[in-house]
């Protein structure tokens, strides 16, 4: 692996693929937020009749005559998208899977043409299908690396715009930027970052480069900024441990392993995120289910009446098995708060009967907030967790709804009691 | 502000998708300082006219001004509350953000909010009671809050003209009040309020005038000349149940 760092080609190679992820991070974020997630497919699949037609003008394979052939292509490909979807009834969905396999065929026979034809250099322009990073040199990254400095650069000059664009593109029209050309430009500057990506990893892998890292930032943070930062930084770091991975496993070709390292990433965020999670996310269902299931208890045994019941009258009132309760009881035993009798009765410590009863009384509370919901408060609903969050003015309000409430429940049981019985 | 030139002028303006019209020969000036409903059935290009006054779509006939001149001049005086359900709220923001993008008009291209326009966003906020929520992730709120934020979005851009469409759909009783609150605000800044709605039984209490809406204008002017029987049945036809003693609309089937 040292020897990586000795030899100046592996390094070109290494900063070419680094600089790749963090401009196709940056980019691609935007493109996740746009819903253009499978853009990428189209606008990469759709470079290579653009390759191979700039090879067959120029007959030289300079990179840039074929970044520009590869642009032109993609552009004319995001055209007709948005032509198809805007002019006739074809879905979205199904004008990607026609303009990407189109543009696609039509590459494919250019390129046998290319091959089947004495054009003598033609040898290398096939690794645009699947990518070769070990042939990228000087030259090469220099202009990735220009390339993907402007697109970084236009992106943060117009990142107030784009995000409008991605948010609520409407509303931004109503405020009068032309977001059609914004879009346009968006387009624009995907198309460039798919492109200049192409030789290091291929027509076919690109638009994972694109839309994985953007997907993998967005579960650690909550903030645009943060996340176009973060998926600039997991897209450079597959870049750098794909490299130097088949640095290491000389049989094993670049593209594919950087392509296989941020989807590592992606899969370990989308279990390990702290808020946006699947562990995460389960772990607070868990938690839910389990208070639920004590409040459901606590507020059984407070409508019992009593700090001592029986298993089966709690199973009863709180309409749960007696194996769920019991596991329950098994539990609060364990911590003291529920103590076994020796005549099969259980009894609350006096620090829980208060929980229960402030659970029940809290139950209530929210009844009446729900019921009287324009109750002058600063408070919000959806904040409240326990009977201490409830301001004391409001608790006054509600304890008042409360009385009133109740009272005019028993005054109508004792009316239709009266009636029942003939009065 | 001349009071001579109306604050919204519609002359003859067609609307159609798909070259199907949905919008035939609008003709309608509107008074100033006052709040308008556009109220109409399902369907009946409610939502479809504030689109076309905005420039959202297309007319495919006649002109719309502001203050007698194009909206594409008079950008600045309009203010926009969209529906709700227009975006995506699991996009990665806070609320302060989203009603900052209020001031991006003004703002222009390049140039990113300070502290001064945080400061007007959070003034906005304050006005329909979510200043507290400021810094709150916009997925985590409910979505009578979504919909005060994107008031709040539009009351930050400081506009003369406002149009809002459905802002009381689905929303809890706080944020009701929290809209009707910010409506009376505008009309004593002498502010004119079109607001696309709903709820009958409501319109009385809310609006000054209103627009009876059902592909073309029924009837428009003064909520309590208006607002009859009579012009309700020819808006919405036999779909409307009517009290006959109280003469107040009791549903819509």
């Amino acid at each position: 692996m040292l020897e990586l760092f000795r030899d100046a080609n592996a390094l070109w190679v290494l900063a070419g693929t680094t600089l790749l992820g963090i401009s196709s991070g940056v980019l691609g974020s935007f493109a996740f937020l746009r819903k253009r997630g499978l853009m990428g497919d189209v606008l990469a699949h759709s470079a290579l009749p653009g390759i191979c037609l700039a090879f067959l003008f120029t007959g030289s394979k300079n990179p840039l005559w074929l970044l520009i052939g590869a642009t032109f292509t993609g552009l004319l490909a995001s055209l007709f998208l948005s032509w198809i979807t805007r002019f006739s009834k074809i879905k979205e969905d199904t004008a990607l899977g026609l303009v990407l396999s189109t543009f696609f065929g039509v590459g494919i026979v250019l390129l046998t043409q290319i091959q089947h034809s004495d054009f003598g250099n033609q040898a290398g322009l096939d690794k645009f299908l699947f990518g070769q990073s070990a042939s990228l040199v000087g030259t090469d990254v220099a202009i990735m690396g220009s390339i993907s400095f402007v697109l970084i650069l236009l992106a943060s000059i117009f990142f107030k715009e784009l995000k409008l664009l991605c948010f609520d593109a409407n509303y931004g029209k109503s405020l009068g930027f032309p977001m059609v050309g914004l879009d346009f430009f968006l387009m624009l500057l995907l198309v460039v970052a798919v492109v200049i990506g192409l030789q290091a990893a291929g027509v076919v892998l690109m638009a994972s480069l694109l839309i994985t890292p953007a997907s993998t930032a967005r579960y650690w943070t909550e903030r645009l900024d943060h996340m176009i930062i973060i998926s600039a930084c997991i897209g450079a770091l597959s870049g750098l441990v794909g490299t130097i991975l088949s640095s290491v496993a000389t049989k094993l070709s670049t593209g594919p392993l950087i392509v296989l390292a941020v989807t590592l990433l992606f899969f370990i965020s989308m279990l390990c995120a702290p808020k946006r999670g699947l562990i995460a996310k389960s772990l607070r269902l868990i938690q839910t289910r389990a208070k639920v299931r004590q409040e459901q208890i606590y507020v059984a045994w407070n409508q019992l009446g009593s700090k001592t019941i029986t298993l089966s009258a709690l199973s009863q009132q709180s309409h749960l098995s007696t194996t769920q309760v019991h596991r329950w009881i098994k539990q609060k035993k364990r911590t003291g708060q529920v103590v076994e009798n020796s005549q099969g009765t259980f009894t609350l410590s006096d620090a829980s009967w208060k929980e229960a009863s402030d659970t029940a009384l809290l139950g209530l509370y929210m009844e009446m907030w729900h019921m009287y919901e324009d109750i002058e408060t600063d408070c919000s609903i959806q904040d409240i967790e326990q009977l201490s969050d409830l301001p004391e003015s409001l608790r006054v309000q509600l304890q008042s709804y409360l009385q009133k409430h109740i009272s005019e429940e028993d005054r109508a049981k004792a009316y239709h009691s009266t009636r029942r019985a003939g009065m | 502000m001349t009071n001579k030139t109306p604050p919204l002028s519609i002359e003859n303006v067609s609307v159609a998708y798909h070259r199907k019209p949905v919008l035939r020969n609008i003709t309608y000036q509107s008074p100033e300082g006052e709040c308008i409903g556009i109220i109409g059935p399902n369907g009946a290009g409610k939502s479809t006219l504030i689109k076309a006054t905005l420039g959202l779509l297309p007319l495919a006939g006649g002109e719309v001004s502001i203050y007698g001149k194009p909206y594409s001049q008079q950008r600045k005086l309009v203010g926009y509350v969209p529906q709700r359900e227009s975006v995506d709220w699991d996009f990665p923001t806070n609320a302060l953000d989203v009603v900052l993008m209020g001031l991006y008009g003004q703002l222009g291209w390049f140039r990113r909010p300070k502290s001064e326009h945080k400061d007007r966003a959070l003034e906005a906020l304050r006005k329909v009671g979510m200043e507290s929520f400021a810094k709150r992730q916009i997925s985590q709120l409910s979505g009578g809050q979504q919909q005060r934020v994107f008031l709040a979005r539009a009351l930050a851009q400081e506009a003369q003209i406002y149009f809002m469409d459905e802002p009381f759909v689905g929303v809890d009783a706080a944020t009701e009040k929290a809209i009707v609150q910010v409506l009376h605000e505008l009309k004593e800044q002498n502010k004119t309020v079109f607001v696309v709605h709903h709820d009958l039984q409501t319109v009385s209490e809310y609006f000054d005038s209103v627009m009876l809406l059902n592909l073309r204008l029924i009837a428009s002017g003064p909520t309590r000349e208006v607002f009859t029987t009579e012009n309700l049945q020819k808006t919405y036809g036999g779909r409307l149940a009517i009290l006959p003693h109280t003469n107040e609309m009791l549903s819509i089937r």
